[in-house]
């Protein structure tokens, strides 16, 4: 920043010449994600056969789907400069709600509202603590990730609950030979990317990042904005939920436990920088494919679950030193 | 300054009230709980939230956060466990010095994290609370440390007492928060923490050698997460790679902020993290003798400390209500 500030004060200089086009794109958050995600199919298929299998692929995606989408809209979250941690355990806690009113006679259709009701709810009380109250997002998230996952052990008990024959197994359908799951997290992945990148309300995201004082002094409603955030949070998280019930057939308290730290990653690995004012959808989208490979690469290769739990933290601490390496070298 | 203290002693004499309050509460329906005998339950419950509370109350002073130190604590009690199952000939109090050790050097990674690459503490820690954990699992082979492994003089320390019927991990506790109270009150390091956390801009100005005060404040909470660890092994006999810690930064976090430690950095007292964990402590030990299953506990802890936050915000709103309405 300090250079920028100081150039006018140097003799004239012509405008500096526009940077070559290699460089646009070696600069951009997600171009690392995709060099990695290159190497990690080029080293995955090295260990097994099975791993240039897209089918095979496809199927351990549906397994990561639900975080992945619900990553989407942290992303937004996160350019907008604040944090959620909570939303695996909203999964949680809608998900019982829903699993508990159809066991208790509810219509499903109407369990189904009630489940992504409650998202909703969720993500208001997050928006409500955090905008109202002015709260940090990152303290107020903790709060409510034990409170949610609390509440759902309150309700689902140590059992877990089964939920229909016919709600089952949303991951073993099929359309066009791809899983719903995925063909979801793809769909949304598109609308999300064109909304944060080609429209008003996408730039205002990014300017309440980058700088919330100034985007509210230039007439953007930076509360109101961030309420959406959150609230579509709270709804993509319950629907997360509600799509986790199905491919497990039952719904248990500790159901998507530890899920946040995956889905902060799937953000950061995609290049999103955690003050806020910076991140692509697309960078999201490359990153959910890598962990995918990464984690599925362990899993061929018979690597330990407990080294993966170490790998991912570690993925995530280097992701963000990368992220803000990079971004520290292009505001020179 | 006067003023901040006024609060702040506001702040304390509330929670002491409330102590009390839900003491006589619980007690005009279940008379039982009135005794000393729940006295003793409500202290032996306490003493791992509030050494861990001890230590993440100076980080949280000094405005960052550490969300590593139940996987510290599962660390570091795997790591002494498996010197007592391997080695049974050591002597056993060198438990103590290997689990403090090691938790000080986790909690030192994490604050180099921090200072060397300028991350937020919130994300490193997370991140580096999978990472302890999976070392956990790697180092125990998944493999639980059992009872007849742990020393039983380490066990006695949770059972037998040096006075009045009060065991020893007790007293270490208090100890660790007296000690606590000396390092913050009296130490130039320890004011130093505070200055930090007040304003992190002004602190360098004025002398103050950022990266070394915010080192020690992560290796101190390493530290004290690390005397958890091998107190957990004491109190419950047993360590499990996977449940051993798991959830312990919650009921910390909780313990802190209910005790009125400001997570804006800069406040923050001993007595306030005491009566906090102790508040917490009595909640804890009520529920089962009201009849309300364990199972509420999680969302009673994640209750609490979002009613703190707001009880902290609307404290400090009351305190500067023409700026905070500027700002908003």
């Amino acid at each position: 920043m300090t250079s920028t500030i100081a150039k006018p004060l140097s003799l004239t200089r012509d405008a500096a010449p526009p940077r070559p086009m290699w460089h646009v794109v070696l600069v951009r958050p997600e171009t690392m994600t995709f060099v990695l995600l290159v190497l990690g199919v080029v080293v995955g298929s090295q260990l097994s056969e099975f791993f240039l299998d897209i089918n095979y692929i496809l199927k351990s995606f549906t397994l990561y789907a639900e975080f992945a989408i619900v990553a989407l809209v942290l992303t937004m979250v996160i350019i907008a400069g604040e944090i959620d941690l909570s939303p695996a355990s909203n999964m949680a806690l809608s998900a019982c709600l829903f699993a508990w009113a159809q066991q208790a006679g509810v219509p499903m259709p109407l369990a189904i509202l009630i489940g992504l009701g409650s998202g909703l709810a969720m993500g208001l009380l997050n928006g409500v603590m955090v905008i109202w109250l002015q709260l940090p997002s990152i303290i107020v998230t903790i709060g409510t990730l034990t409170l949610y996952r609390g509440l759902a052990q309150v309700i689902a008990g140590d059992k877990s609950i089964r939920v229909p024959e016919w709600f089952t197994g949303i991951n073993a359908v099929f359309v066009a030979g791809i899983p719903v799951p995925v063909l979801l997290f793809a769909a949304l992945s598109v609308v999300l990317g064109l909304v944060l990148g080609t429209t008003i309300f996408g730039r205002q995201i990014y300017l309440i990042g980058t700088n919330e004082v100034a985007a509210r002094h230039a007439g953007v409603r930076s509360r109101r904005i961030k309420m959406i955030l959150f609230l579509a949070m709270g709804l993509a998280s319950a629907v997360a939920g509600l799509m986790t019930a199905s491919r497990l057939g039952s719904v248990r308290y500790d159901l998507g436990l530890g899920g946040e730290l995956q889905m902060v990653l799937m953000a950061m690995l995609g290049g999103t920088y955690i003050f806020g004012g910076r991140g692509t959808i697309l960078g999201t989208f490359l990153a959910a494919w890598l962990l995918v490979i990464v984690t599925t690469g362990m899993i061929v290769a018979n690597v330990l679950p407990a080294w993966q739990l170490c790998v991912l933290g570690i993925l995530l601490i280097v992701s963000i030193i990368a992220t803000n390496f990079i971004y520290s070298r292009t505001q020179r | 300054m006067s003023m901040l203290r006024t609060i702040l002693l506001r702040r304390e004499a509330g929670i002491a009230v409330m102590i009390v309050l839900f003491c006589l509460a619980v007690g005009t329906v279940k008379p039982q709980f009135l005794t000393l005998g729940s006295l003793r339950i409500v202290l032996l419950l306490v003493p791992l939230i509030m050494i861990g509370a001890m230590g993440q109350m100076l980080v949280i002073v000094a405005r960052h956060v550490d969300l590593s130190i139940g996987s510290m604590l599962g660390l570091t009690a795997m790591a002494t466990g498996m010197m007592f199952r391997f080695h049974p000939e050591i002597w056993w109090p060198l438990g103590f010095a290997l689990s403090i050790g090691l938790g000080a050097l986790l909690g030192l990674f994490n604050g180099l994290l921090v200072t060397m690459f300028r991350l937020p503490a919130i994300i490193v820690t997370l991140g580096t609370l999978s990472l302890y954990r999976g070392l956990t699992f790697i180092l125990s082979n998944a493999k639980q440390i059992d009872r007849q492994y742990v020393p039983s003089a380490l066990k006695g320390m949770s059972q037998t007492s040096p006075i009045f019927g009060v065991p020893w991990i007790i007293f270490m506790a208090f100890g660790v928060a007296l000690l606590t109270y000396w390092f913050a009150m009296h130490t130039r390091v320890g004011r130093q923490v505070y200055a930090l956390g007040s304003n992190p801009v002004a602190a360098p100005l004025r002398g103050i050698d950022v990266t070394r005060v915010t080192l020690m404040v992560f290796a101190i909470s390493g530290a004290l997460s690390g005397l958890a660890g091998i107190m957990y092994a004491s109190r419950w006999g047993f360590v499990n790679p996977s449940n051993t810690g798991s959830g312990f930064e919650f009921q910390v976090i909780a313990a802190v902020v209910i005790g009125g430690v400001s997570i804006n950095g800069g406040v923050g007292t001993v007595a306030g993290t005491v009566l906090g964990v102790l508040l917490l402590g009595c909640v804890s030990a009520a529920l089962p003798l009201l009849g309300i299953p364990g199972t509420t506990q999680s969302a009673i802890y994640g209750a609490v400390i979002l009613v703190a936050l707001v009880i902290d915000r609307l404290v400090r709103l009351q305190g500067q209500r023409p700026e905070a309405r500027a700002s908003a």
